[in-house]
């Protein structure tokens, strides 16, 4: 038994740290997020280019064939950095071909996805927290969708929409589809922009496979994957604060009241890594046990990080509630990272019933 | 990572199941032993077997077995199946022992251990001091040298277990020209020794662990220390690590945690199982959270080890996670008694990672309390977390105490 990562998993990890180190320092994600569509080009080729695009896609379809723990970690990282832009939507929209699209499906589109030529995206929740397969009321007829999905990221931008539908099927849009309106969203995470994407008899494709739950459960782990690395972000801000702002003659990390709530900080956040781990673990190996570990590592991780991200603002003072300050934009995040895919209470009922209680 | 058994680690397990089979429960005359020589005839034949006493060397009573978590953790999920007595998880067991191997001298080690591991010689921990807690090195029981004996005059307290104590290791004040953590010495105590006068301190669950130690003159050779004279500070720092590894076992908080769901199953709440409540059922889901977080921060901390990496700052938050789950499971658990919380707790002599019935969860509701503070407060393993893990400055008041 190994509960660890192995040496490529950590080079995976250190490579994109460093892309997103040189590549997306905090003037240019400041810029990205004030600016018109929360999308950067030069970015996004960048993250394509390293092979971002199609991790999960197999090599036979231009991928690199990895597996969901791989983009988990991929996700950590981005979420460290707060990297702006599609690749939460567009991953899982390789996913979800990947895993239950037709033969010809995947020779059509993975290819492009996977080189970032064509950019994809999913739309899976509709209004009042339909965010269940089961709860999904998009109807498919005579080879056309119609119905309302809000929330879809970066809909404006996507040339591929993966669409949730009633009983829990998945169809693909494309962007020329007649009958596709996209109106962005005023979201509050400027990272991650959201449309609201409305199909009135829009032609589509069905994915013959039924995956729209490990789907779900796939965006739960990347959201708890993205949690962990926000949440381990603001502790690391929120310590180089309090060691450096002084305040009567000292450091403010030198108040016991300040260096308890970081140490109470670390150790919210640091042992939950492996929640995490297991649920993408799981998804990949473990299908029996995948459903139930993706709801808690989401319910638990999102629930830390938005809490860490008001105990940062605190321990920032004044500057930690500004628009100028960074703490905002992973604050933001927490709040997508949270809310996307069902709130931690909807999640946590989930765990109970998936084990019987 | 990698999860799955392989077929060498199932085949240990039937090995392990075979043995539990043909050795526990005792049988014929064996089983009229008391229950006591009973584990200690059984524990024998498991160390021989090599499942238990794996991390001590053959010469010292152990069964030196190379370190495998998953072996380990075979053998624990076996021998709990079984009810069958595994290792010892006395004070002695785990926390003197690994002391021992780490600093000790060969004849301390040759002398000590194997009895302490078969159960046999039972130790207690004489650190805190009526002036001494959180802060231990301002620590008063002095030792003086007199020929080739310590002459050592001092109280102690809190001391657990301290009534049927075959042995204290204890620190004492031994140079006292020297600086408050430099002066401090590790020394083996016998506790039948003339002048130790021990009087039981009754908890609030109502029964009586700890103790008050008072020295009075006690004379032991002067060849009972374990490092030098002055290095006992340093020497203490490793078995607190090992204290709280113990008290910081995540699986001790998933078997609490099963434990309560358990309990929960049979409890009726506002007129309807406890489960089906909306508010409990988030309760339990949101502890499990923690309760899975912690134990795959501990299977993490044993890959790392085994890899030959440190686990860091990782290590620094066992203590806190688990006494916080600890406090999580006990208000939980106070929730689910209901008017058995107005009867007296079950008398549990520590903590029982178990508990069975409501008076043992309003034990444990108690319990949970002692452990938090014992090993170190909860807020000392914040400031060793900020300090020695972030990297935060000292405190003021702790940087003019020294
Ligand atoms: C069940 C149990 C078993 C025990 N068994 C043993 C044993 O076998 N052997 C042994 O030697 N001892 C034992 N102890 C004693 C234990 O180690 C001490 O109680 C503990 O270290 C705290 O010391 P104290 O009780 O003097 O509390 P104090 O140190 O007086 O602390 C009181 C409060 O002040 C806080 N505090 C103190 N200093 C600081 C600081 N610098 N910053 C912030 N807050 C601070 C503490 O966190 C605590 O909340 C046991 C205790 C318990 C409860």
């Amino acid at each position: 038994m190994d509960f660890g990562l192995s040496d490529e998993q950590e080079l995976l990890q250190e490579t994109v740290r460093g892309f997103v180190a040189k590549e997306c320092p905090s003037p240019k994600l400041r810029e990205i997020f004030e600016g018109q569509d929360g999308y950067d080009a030069t970015l996004w080729d960048g993250m394509v280019k390293m092979g971002l695009g199609g991790l999960v896609v197999p090599e036979s379809y231009g991928g690199a064939g990895l597996e969901l723990l791989d983009l988990a970690l991929v996700v950590e990282v981005l979420g460290e950095g707060a990297v702006p832009g599609p690749f939460f939507g567009h991953s899982l929209a390789t996913l979800a071909l990947t895993l239950g699209g037709s033969p010809e499906q995947k020779e059509r589109w993975l290819p492009q996805l996977a080189s970032g030529e064509a950019l994809g995206t999913v739309a899976l929740g509709e209004d009042n927290q339909a965010w269940d397969p089961a709860a999904w009321t998009a109807k498919v007829s005579e080879g056309q969708v119609t119905g309302e999905k809000a929330y879809v990221p970066y809909g404006e931008r996507a040339d591929l929409i993966i669409v949730g539908v009633g009983g829990g099927g998945l169809v693909a849009v494309t962007r020329e589809s007649s009958g596709l309106k996209v109106e962005p969203v005023n979201g509050v995470d400027r990272t991650r922009r959201l449309a609201r994407v409305t199909l009135q008899s829009a032609p589509c494709e069905s994915l013959p496979e039924a995956v729209a739950d490990r789907v779900r459960d796939a965006g739960l782990v990347l959201l708890a994957a993205d949690a962990f690395g926000g949440a381990s972000k603001l502790v690391s801000m929120a310590v180089e604060y309090a060691k450096t702002r002084e305040q009567f003659g000292q450091p403010i990390a030198q108040f016991q009241a300040v260096k308890h709530r970081l140490a109470d900080m670390i150790t919210e956040i640091e042992p939950a890594r492996g929640l995490y781990w297991y649920a993408a673990h799981a998804f990949d190996r473990i299908p029996d046990e995948a459903e139930r570990a993706a709801a808690l590592a989401k319910a638990h991780l999102s629930d830390c990080f938005m809490q860490l991200a008001r105990d940062t603002v605190e321990v920032h003072g004044g500057i930690g509630f500004t628009w100028e300050s960074d703490v905002q934009i992973w604050f933001k995040r927490a709040m997508f990272d949270r809310t996307f895919l069902g709130a931690p209470a909807y999640h946590l009922e989930r765990v109970a019933q998936l084990a019987d209680w | 990572m990698d999860l799955s058994y392989s077929e060498e680690y199932e085949e240990f397990r039937r090995e392990v199941q075979a043995f539990l089979k043909g050795y526990w429960p005792l049988q014929g005359d064996e089983a009229k032993l008391s229950h006591r020589e009973q584990a200690t005839l059984f524990r024998e034949r498991a160390i021989a077997q090599g499942y238990a006493a794996r991390a001590i060397p053959k010469r010292y009573g152990g069964s030196e077995r190379e370190a495998d978590v998953l072996k380990a953790r075979i053998i624990g999920e076996e021998f709990g199946k079984a009810h069958a007595p595994g290792d010892i998880r006395s004070i002695g067991a785990s926390m003197l022992v690994p002391t021992l191997l780490e600093h000790g001298q060969e004849w301390q080690k040759e002398r000590f251990i194997a009895p302490t591991i078969r159960g046999e010689m039972v130790w207690c921990q004489g650190y805190s001091e009526p002036g001494a807690g959180s802060d231990l090195a301002s620590l008063q029981t002095k030792a003086e040298l007199d020929g080739d004996e310590w002459v050592i005059n001092g109280h102690k307290v809190w001391t657990t277990g301290a009534n049927i104590a075959d042995y204290m290791f204890c620190l004492c004040r031994t140079e006292p020209e020297a600086d408050k953590h430099g002066g401090i010495s590790y020394l083996l105590i016998d506790m039948k020794s003339e002048g130790v006068q021990v009087s039981l301190l009754r908890q609030m669950t109502g029964t009586a662990d700890f103790c008050e130690v008072f020295l009075n003159s006690v004379r032991i050779p002067a060849e009972n220390i374990i490092g030098k004279r002055g290095e006992g500070w340093n020497v203490s720092r490793s078995t607190l690590k090992h204290e709280r590894n113990m008290i910081g076992s995540a699986e001790a908080s998933r078997a609490t945690f099963r434990s309560l769901l358990k309990f929960a199953k049979g409890v009726q709440l506002n007129g309807r199982p406890a489960l089906e409540d909306p508010v409990i059922r988030q309760r339990f889901a949101q502890i499990e959270g923690y309760v899975t977080a912690h134990l795959y921060s501990g299977y993490r901390q044993l890959t790392l080890a085994a890899r030959g990496q440190e686990p860091g700052l990782a290590a620094m938050l066992n203590k806190l996670t688990s006494t916080n789950i600890g406090h999580m499971l006990a208000k939980l658990a106070f929730d689910l008694v209901g008017d058995q919380a107005l009867e007296s707790p079950s008398g549990d002599e520590v903590m029982n990672l178990k508990p069975r019935g409501g008076q043992a969860w309003v034990s444990q509701y108690m319990w949970s309390l002692g452990i938090a503070i014992a090993g170190g407060t909860a807020n000392i393993q914040r400031n060793v977390i900020a300090e020695r893990g972030l990297g935060l400055p000292r405190d003021r008041a702790v940087q003019r105490s020294n």
